[in-house]
């Protein structure tokens, strides 16, 4: 669609283009670092994930509020999931509940996907179905997925389900079907369009702002921000993994 | 007189009888095809035999690019030629999808998984 035609313009050679391109993108940058658009969020539609990019998650275990579910349910009702709770429904993201027995302290987070870095469902893949795009989302191909569960059993947060029976009434943007392993896309379908994911949003319009979405290579976003200024863990850290999904005041 | 009428009703009834039975010889699918329109493919034959050669070429990119909003795309396809009685590729025989691969005796496998009613209104009526 966007294709140049370079034969339509034969007097543009080499050095001229190149002097008035550099024009160009010199008058985009304000100044070293600063663009005018933002080169990380605009991706166009039709353009790949770049590696640019890594998408994450920071949760504030301070500000998540026991006994809210909000995030699950908007993830249930954004990925056409039935909301079950059974051994063999599937369940995107989950709320788990700790109690310091010290100090007798009762918090909640949400445990979803944590998009590894090193992900271990991605290393067991026998068909490469399961698979790390590059801005950091980890995904599995139901198309070369053959349901054998090794991924299901190698994630150290128990992310993964598996379909067990026939599923109808799919999200036209989210595919599921019998037979395939799915976990949380971290709304990929979402991001590609520039939006934040539905745990998050809905976390924000509950009023708790627990959830805090956006790129961890951008040093100017605001989660970047805020793991810079603050002490955020990740879970299982010692597995040397390095989640996609931080906690903090855990 | 009455002979020449009753001959005439044979002759009417076997040329009646002789086109179903050759229409019965070479069947044609009977398709609803939606909303139709311009397809993304002018020449319908070559869409016929290489949707999905250029569907699966896509989905690739997709799936593990995330390149999005290109020129083929099985959503696209359900939100052109699901019916408009009951807003799906599939269901009976003369459903878009199903009622050609019936026909075709080739095994349908892209809506186990993915969504076979437009979208749109499948929102809507929720």
């Amino acid at each position: 669609m966007s294709e140049v035609n370079m034969e339509a313009k034969p007097n543009l050679d080499r050095r001229d283009f190149l002097t008035k391109s550099s024009i160009g993108l010199a008058g985009l940058a304000i100044a070293p670092g600063m663009m005018l658009f933002d080169l990380a969020h605009g991706r166009a539609q039709n353009e790949a994930a770049s590696n640019k990019v890594r998408w994450g998650m920071l949760i504030d275990n301070n500000k998540c509020e026991t006994g809210c579910n909000d995030c699950v349910t908007a993830c249930n009702t954004e990925n056409g999931l039935s909301g079950g709770t059974k051994p063999t429904d599937s369940q995107w993201i989950r709320k788990v509940q700790l109690k310091d027995t010290f100090t007798g302290r009762v918090s909640s987070l949400p445990m979803m996907c944590q998009h590894c870095e090193n992900p271990p469902c991605v290393d067991v893949c026998p068909t490469q179905a399961s698979f790390k795009r590059a801005d950091g989302i980890v995904l599995v191909d139901k198309h070369i997925c053959i349901g054998c569960r090794y991924c299901v059993m190698a994630c150290p947060y128990q992310a993964r389900s598996f379909v067990h029976e026939a599923i109808t009434d799919q999200k036209t943007e989210v595919p599921r079907g019998k037979g395939t392993v799915e976990s949380c896309t971290l709304c990929v379908h979402r991001i590609d369009k520039g939006e934040t994911t539905a745990c998050a949003a809905a976390c924000t319009k509950a009023g708790h702002n627990a959830i805090l979405f956006g790129d961890l290579n951008d040093p100017a976003s605001e989660i970047s921000k805020r793991i810079r200024a603050v002490t955020s863990t990740q879970i299982r850290a010692d597995l040397g993994l390095n989640t996609g999904v931080r906690y903090e005041g855990i | 007189m009455k002979m020449a009428m009753r001959l005439t009703a044979i002759l009417v009834s076997i040329f009646i009888a002789t086109s179903v039975y050759a229409s019965d010889k070479s069947p044609v699918p009977h398709l609803d095809i939606g909303k139709g329109g311009q397809c993304v493919e002018e020449d319908h034959a070559l869409m016929r035999k290489t949707h999905m050669n250029l569907l699966k070429h896509q989905r690739d990119e997709t799936m593990r690019k995330g390149i999005r909003g290109q020129k083929y795309s099985l959503a696209e396809c359900v939100e052109c030629h699901a019916s408009q009685k009951t807003n799906s590729v599939l269901g009976s025989n003369e459903a878009f999808c199903q009622g050609c691969h019936a026909y075709a005796a080739v095994k349908l496998d892209c809506f186990e998984c993915h969504a076979n009613k437009r979208k749109v209104t499948a929102e809507v009526s929720k």
